[in-house]
């Protein structure tokens, strides 16, 4: 699948669709979205300019294997589940809020970082199988 | 609606069981697959379903007063979807390596575990 | 920061899988870090148990959503101590992971995902929300099946094909009986639907539920015609590996199965007929396969199946004090299994082999260690005063006062057959002349291994031997635990209250 469209089209979809992603995942708290979808959709970003460019050029492209994403967002995760027993004395995932308005993002609490945390586990997750499985020859 | 998906969910999973009965690997995967989403349309068939009723209750009232779209069988089913999109892309590697080493799509001639060691 | 003490020990594990993530590469630094933090998790387990045990049940409402609506855990005396015994294990196979399992298999992650594991159990014992177990049983299966085809050799590969699909049936099943349940009732609590299913007037539909979650959780606890997956796939991932499904993967079907038929499908006649018939042909098929094996690893593996049986029949029995019986042969069961998986890596370490037919002489060579494996061997086998003789006693007896003989004569049957199984293994394993092995290249021998990595495969085996001895010989501090137990499971007013009271 090297045709010259996809291979120039897929440089431009691929900031697009991360930009895409991150949207995708900060609407989720009131609206459908959230982390899972948001993760897939940044997976799916990489996945078409692997199919563009061949496997090599997109993990030159993220630098570090994907994989690492996993523990960082499962840390992430872990510890805003985690913050209500250290900050508030309330059981573990009870939602912390910033009670006030912030830009772009509404409104600020424990449940944004639970969800990025998934956010980045979807990534890893979904490109270390892609990439297992296109790889094995 | 009800009876259509009640035959749909059937369906589903005798196809699965059926899959899963066979004796080819890639045959074994599709019926997981199938009997999975016989068991997610399952969950949200006996949800109820409602049509265009969110499940909001009204500012004057305390308490529902129609019947309302719940929304936990969707929570569920997503969490369903999601392990199954895990178990599932497990599957397909481990029948992917399975094939490589054992040189064989058949369930049958998968015998080493049987032979006395 | 109290209220929450019962759902750290499940915290805990997940910390330390995280932290294990991060060393992904550093093998070495994951097996202190795996040995020190299963200290831990059992230094924080003894101490929720210690907990529990003096105030009585807890829980805690995740996210604060109040129960029914949002998940709960509890903790009453039965989670705690399965809690318990799961860190005890869990400490016990990772030092012997650290020594047994080779650095090519450590090398994908071993170590986070036997912690994943171990908090998968941990969340399944706490968890009072049944879609919640749904979760953690498949975090269990997935971490196993990881675990299961770590190294990729052959059998393993078709033993973990055999495996994942039963498994995976088995959780389709568990959750098409709570989609049926949901249906009923609109509940997912289990106190909730305790009393919601009571009232529920349609009870064909309840009766179908029931037999699905006796097949959902059959097929993990390997009851009668459900087993296959088991003698397919035990035998072929390291002896570590083995150890901890023997020990815990196969107990927390049936712990499923004590909690949702003590709780929320109460005392049906029709269901404890069945349990009781397929009890019977579990211990029966169990005892007479386990019997014509050669391996010593399929041997336990039939072994596990047949003393599932005891189990399941004491819960088809379903009083007081069969009741305690089975919480106290699940107790011993754990640690035993845990052991006699071990026991088997380190056969194979010094041999090579677990065919019985090839081994021979560990009496004469190995005299001090064969004293030391004489323990768990003749623990399961229920030698009075070791720790299997005790709960036969409630169970036996039981079957006496409910008038169920052909169980009675099924678990006597079945001591009778493990004594001959593992009376033949003796002779075979450990008094028969040493026989030549053809010498494996590039096998590394017991005797080759450095000192330290001698100590990792035997103090494990030490620990859970002494815990083993602590059972058999302490048996009246068990058999007060499970008769506590026992009572709180036939009075379950007392657990549904605690979950449901949201002051």
């Amino acid at each position: 699948m090297k045709t010259i469209i996809l291979r120039t089209a897929s440089n431009y979809l691929l900031p697009v669709l991360l930009l895409f992603s991150i949207f995708i995942l900060l609407r989720g708290h009131y609206l459908p979205g959230g982390g899972f979808v948001g993760g897939l959709i940044a997976a799916i970003a990489f996945v078409l300019h692997s199919f563009a460019n061949g496997l090599k050029n997109t993990k030159s492209l993220l630098r570090f294997h994907p994989g690492f994403l996993m523990p960082a967002g499962l840390a992430l995760s872990f510890f805003s589940g985690l913050s209500p027993i250290i900050f508030a004395g309330d059981p573990f995932m009870t939602g912390l809020w910033y009670h006030g308005h912030v830009p772009v993002l509404g409104s600020v609490g424990s449940a944004l970082f639970f969800d990025m945390g998934v956010y980045l586990v979807v990534v890893g997750v979904t490109l270390t199988i892609i990439f297992t499985i296109s790889e094995a020859p | 609606m009800e009876i259509l998906l009640a035959i749909l969910v059937g369906l589903l999973y005798a196809s699965g069981i059926y899959m899963i009965l066979r004796r080819s690997l890639v045959k074994l995967i599709i019926g997981i697959i199938l009997l999975g989403n016989g068991a997610n349309l399952l969950i949200f068939l006996l949800g109820r379903i409602t049509k265009g009723l969110p499940p909001i209750i009204p500012e004057n009232s305390k308490v529902f007063l129609e019947a309302y779209a719940d929304p936990v069988p969707q929570a569920l089913i997503l969490t369903a979807i999601v392990i199954s999109f895990g178990l599932q892309s497990f599957a397909i590697i481990l029948v992917k390596r399975a094939h490589k080493v054992v040189r064989t799509d058949d369930l049958d001639e998968m015998n080493a575990t049987d032979e006395d060691s | 920061m109290m209220q929450q003490l019962i759902i750290y020990p499940l915290l805990f594990q997940l910390f330390l899988s995280i932290v294990l993530m991060f060393f992904w590469n550093k093998i070495n630094a994951q097996k202190v870090i795996s040995i020190t933090g299963s200290i831990i998790a059992v230094l924080l387990s003894s101490y929720v148990f210690y907990y529990v045990w003096e105030n009585g049940t807890q829980k805690v409402n995740a996210g604060s959503w109040d129960a029914p609506f949002g998940i709960v855990f509890v903790a009453d005396t039965l989670a705690v101590t399965l809690v318990l015994l799961t860190a005890l294990s869990g400490l016990a196979v990772s030092i012997f992971s650290a020594g047994s399992v080779i650095k090519d298999r450590l090398r994908f992650g071993y170590f986070p995902i036997f912690h994943f594991l171990l908090l998968g159990l941990t969340g399944a014992f706490l968890t009072g929300d049944l879609f919640n177990l749904y979760v953690w049983f498949e975090i269990i299966i997935i971490s196993s099946f990881v675990l299961i085809t770590i190294g990729g050799e052959k059998a393993q590969l078709e033993g973990a094909v055999k495996y994942f699909t039963l498994n995976i049936l088995a959780s389709t099943i568990f959750l098409t009986a709570i989609a049926v349940l949901y249906g009923l009732t609109g509940s997912l609590n289990m106190a909730d639907l305790a009393g919601k299913v009571a009232a529920v007037e349609n009870r064909g539909l309840v009766e179908v539920a029931a037999i699905l979650f006796l097949i959902g959780f059959g097929t993990k606890a390997s009851i009668f015609p459900l087993y296959f997956w088991l003698p397919a796939s035990y035998h072929t991932p390291p002896a570590a590996v083995s150890a901890i499904f023997g020990g815990l993967l196969t107990k927390v079907g049936v712990y499923a199965l004590i909690r949702v038929f003590t709780l929320i499908f109460v005392g049906d006649v029709f269901l404890g007929e069945i349990l009781m018939v397929l009890a019977i042909l579990t211990i029966f098929s169990g005892g007479v396969g386990a019997l014509v094996q050669n391996n010593v690893r399929k041997v336990f593996s039939y072994l596990i199946i047949c003393h599932i049986g005891y189990m399941i029949a004491g819960l088809g029995m379903f009083t007081e004090i069969a009741i305690s019986g089975v919480i106290f042969y699940l107790i011993h069961d754990i640690m035993v299994k845990t052991n006699l998986f071990m026991v088997s890596g380190i056969i194979f370490k010094i041999k090579s082999s677990n065919s019985m037919r090839a081994l021979g002489g560990f009496y004469a060579n190995y005299p001090n260690l064969s004293l030391l494996i004489f323990i768990p061997l003749f623990s399961l086998v229920g030698i009075p005063p070791l720790s299997g003789f005790w709960p036969k006693i409630s169970l036996i007896g039981e079957g006496f006062a409910t008038e169920n003989y052909w169980t009675v004569a099924a678990i006597v049957f079945a001591s009778f057959i493990t004594l001959v199984i593992i009376a033949k293994l003796w002779a075979e394993v450990f008094w028969k002349d040493a026989k030549e092995i053809p010498e494996k290249p590039k096998f590394e021998y017991f005797s080759d291994i450095s000192k330290a990595k001698k100590t990792q495969f035997i103090l494990p085996i030490v620990f859970l031997s002494l815990i083993s001895l602590y059972i058999g010989f302490g048996a009246e501090h068990i058999q007060l635990l499970s008769s506590r137990i026992a009572n709180e499971l036939m009075n379950s007013e007392q657990y549904i209250d605690t979950v449901l009271n949201n002051s």
